[in-house]
């Protein structure tokens, strides 16, 4: 009789499909890390001199820093900062061309993410206006047109500066300080693209709006910035997705993501994050190093986030909300999967301020093969926070038992009229689980991935539909060969 | 006629330690044969060596299912030739509906026998229509399978997953147990109206409630990992009256 191990070691491994490179004429700045290299980054982005001043600032301030130590992380490397090209981007991009280079426009097409209006339009995609970044650049923006016509600012963050140089310096660094953390500080000084967005008083965004990161050329880092300000009263659903090429190399990913919501206003962010991971014995991969903040400044103001982790080969990485305005409300619902070799520390904070806010984390952990994945998080009750709530839960599913699942859950209540509760479970997947699968005609594989598909599904109903159903994919494909 | 199911000197256990020790069988196409039994007797052994339970090992022996070596095929290859085991305790599985789970099934059981996929209309169909076989609601299919159910309602969505299967050998792993009497006439209903010629059953039961329910052609009695009497329904009633005590072959 086949062994049901037997039959995953023989199982096919692991296809990281977006794992192909692009062969394109690019343009980089040398190799290293100086005042020199930050001023010749911002010269070939023409950017102003208030600009300037702030990487060189944020430089400083890096080069005073150490990395942090404390994530549950042993197989993040020393990394040598010096040996990282900080910019690099395709060359026909250098003076705009109206039209997508064919070569990046074919990259874009095997991801399925729509660079163009047309098949959108057509009804072969559904509605959802893209900013496509290529290694250090956007290289195009969808359905500007559309969307200015509601006054909703949605470009490259290059551009902004260019176009809406008051916003983006109101705004830069009001959530995440240049000097928050060592990869913030180093984001900072160095981003080179990203997307920015803006919608304005009152208004609904009429579709999904959607940043794809794409890592292309060897040997470099991505250090995006993302900007979304959503005034009072308006409404937006933000996604962002990212892939990478499959290299024996680590590469470096330190992304700034920072939210402003307003008054009244709702802001969704949903990550489905597929960063090439490495392969099964733990060579390669990106190491994800990532700030993610969003301001619940006004009234009423909510922000939830969604994020569903299946790649990099380190995650290190705690989407939080700061809930300042009285009634605002934040939620944090994450899948976290991790196979192989990989190493997961991810969680939130959610530091309440304001009277009667409110929280919700709902974290899912899954670890399989020889791989670490932790949930950290922070829930603060500040002084004022006077009727705040929070409810965690935090679950663990482990498959096989090589792996490691752990939880780090911080509660500061400094408001006895506030409200913490926190709930976490671990579970495996069990033998009698897999039999009753397999003994109604689905395979081991098949049986994993529909119970995990089952364990997440609370987090994934949450995402936009094209979203969810992508997850769900890359959950099922991420587990091949998990057991043996 | 070539028989379904053919079980020849079998000897398995769990863990090294023997538990049925030469069991021999026959079942043609259109039979239940019912196995009756005490507590240990090897009777749930039985049901998870032919459904393929991979901590059973067989030590001894062979089986034969529809002309092919049962013993070298994988607990889903099995179900796809047709083999159904109705589980004594079902499993819990959150998250995963009852009609996605059975969407999955019922998707990889016509893959694997090269059956073209159905359409989601016509899969909500044969659903609808089974669940009606067993007595179920609409509603029932929205919820994880097992969680939360009673006692009752696992055995109901065991045989509604027979149904929507469509199985030639049922195995009906003590169907009965800790259903009242209702439940058990739903249950009985809903497997004799899937009886025919060409599908057989093993009823898997301490008592003799179920057998007066769904009629079985043939009768067993298993003692200490061994098959000591084989009849009719006589023997169900001698065992009723006297115990399994009085029955020694």
């Amino acid at each position: 009789m086949a062994d049901e191990k037997d039959i995953l070691a023989a199982a096919v491994e692991r296809d990281y499909s977006e794992g192909f490179v692009t062969e394109i004429e690019q343009e980089f700045v040398p190799k290293g890390l100086n005042e020199e290299i930050i001023r010749l980054i911002s010269a070939k982005k023409q950017e102003p001199a208030w600009l300037l001043d702030f990487r060189l600032d944020a430089f400083r301030k890096w080069q005073q820093m150490t990395p942090p130590k404390w994530g549950h992380l042993s197989r993040l490397p020393e990394i040598d900062f010096q040996d990282i090209i900080y910019y690099a981007a395709p060359k026909s991009d250098s003076d705009r061309p109206k039209e997508i280079d064919p070569a990046l426009q074919e990259t874009f097409d095997k991801l399925g993410i729509p660079t163009g209006e047309r098949e959108v339009l057509a009804g072969v995609k559904s509605k959802v206006a893209v900013d496509a970044v290529f290694d250090s650049v956007s290289v195009s923006t969808t359905f500007r047109r559309t969307l200015a016509e509601k006054g909703i600012i949605f470009c490259s963050f290059s551009e902004a500066v260019r176009e809406h140089p008051d916003l983006v310096r109101r705004y830069l660094a009001s959530v995440v300080p240049v000097g928050d953390n060592f990869y913030a500080a180093l984001n900072s000084a160095v981003f080179s693209d990203g997307s920015f967005c803006y919608i304005p008083k009152g208004v609904k965004c009429p579709m999904d709006l959607s940043s794809y990161f794409r890592i292309n050329a060897s040997g470099t880092g991505q250090f995006e910035r993302t900007l979304i300000i959503a005034d009072e009263g308006s409404s937006l659903s933000y996604m962002e997705g990212c892939t990478a090429p499959m290299r024996d190399e680590n590469q470096l990913h330190a992304a700034v993501v920072e939210i402003i919501v307003e008054k009244d206003a709702d802001v969704r962010y949903s990550t489905v994050q597929n960063w090439y991971p490495g392969d099964a014995q733990g060579r390669g991969g990106i190491l994800n190093l990532v700030t993610k903040r969003g301001l619940c400044r006004g009234e009423n103001s909510h922000l939830s986030w969604t994020q569903v982790e299946t790649g990099s080969a380190i995650t290190w990485k705690y989407p939080s909300s700061i809930l300042l305005g009285d009634n605002s409300s934040s939620e944090f619902y994450s899948v976290a999967l991790t196979n192989h070799y990989q190493q997961a520390d991810t969680g939130t904070k959610m530091i309440h301020i304001g009277k009667n806010t409110r929280s919700r984390i709902l974290s899912k952990g899954i670890s399989a093969g020889f791989s670490e994945n932790s949930y950290r998080g922070l829930v603060r009750m500040n002084p004022g926070a006077d009727g705040a709530r929070n409810f965690s839960q935090c679950d663990s599913l482990l498959i096989g038992d090589n792996c490691g699942a752990h939880t780090f859950p911080v509660i500061q209540n400094l408001n006895p009229r506030a409200s913490v509760e926190h709930e976490a479970t671990t579970s495996r997947i069990s033998e009698d689980q897999l039999f009753y699968c397999n003994q109604r005609g689905l395979a081991t594989e098949d049986a994993i991935g529909l119970i995990v598909n089952g364990y997440a599904r609370e987090v994934l109903s949450r995402l936009p539909m094209e979203f969810a159903v992508e997850a769900q994919k890359l959950l099922s494909v991420n587990l091949e060969g998990s057991i043996g | 006629m070539d028989n379904l199911l053919e079980i020849k000197d079998l000897h398995a256990g769990i863990e090294g330690k023997e538990i049925l020790k030469g069991i021999d069988l026959s079942i043609r196409p259109g039979e239940i044969h019912a196995i009756m039994g005490p507590n240990g007797a090897g009777k749930s052994t039985l049901s998870a060596v032919l459904a393929g339970r991979p901590d059973f090992s067989v030590t001894q022996g062979s089986i034969s299912f529809a002309g092919h070596d049962l013993l070298a095929m994988s607990p889903e290859e099995r179900a796809w030739a047709g083999i159904f085991l109705s589980f004594q305790y079902p499993i819990q599985i959150p998250g995963v509906s009852i009609t996605n789970f059975l969407k999955s099934a019922v998707a990889a059981k016509r893959k694997a026998t090269g059956e073209p996929e159905l359409s989601p209309a016509q899969f909500l169909k044969l659903l609808k229509e089974k669940m009606a076989l067993v007595k179920m609601k609409g509603e029932f299919a929205k919820r994880d399978v097992n969680v939360g159910f009673s006692g009752g309602e696992k055995k109901r969505n065991e045989i509604l997953q027979m149904a929507m299967l469509d199985p030639v050998l049922s195995i009906l792993d003590e169907t009965d147990s800790g259903l009242d009497v209702d439940a058990l006439k739903i249950v009985a209903d809903g497997v004799n109206a899937l009886r025919s010629p060409e599908k057989s059953a093993i009823i898997i039961t301490h008592y003799k409630h179920l057998l007066d329910l769904i009629t079985p052609d043939v009768v067993h009695v298993l003692k200490n990992g061994r098959i000591v009497a084989t009849g009719g329904l006589e023997i169900a009633d001698r065992i009723q009256n006297e115990g399994f005590d009085g029955i020694n072959g």
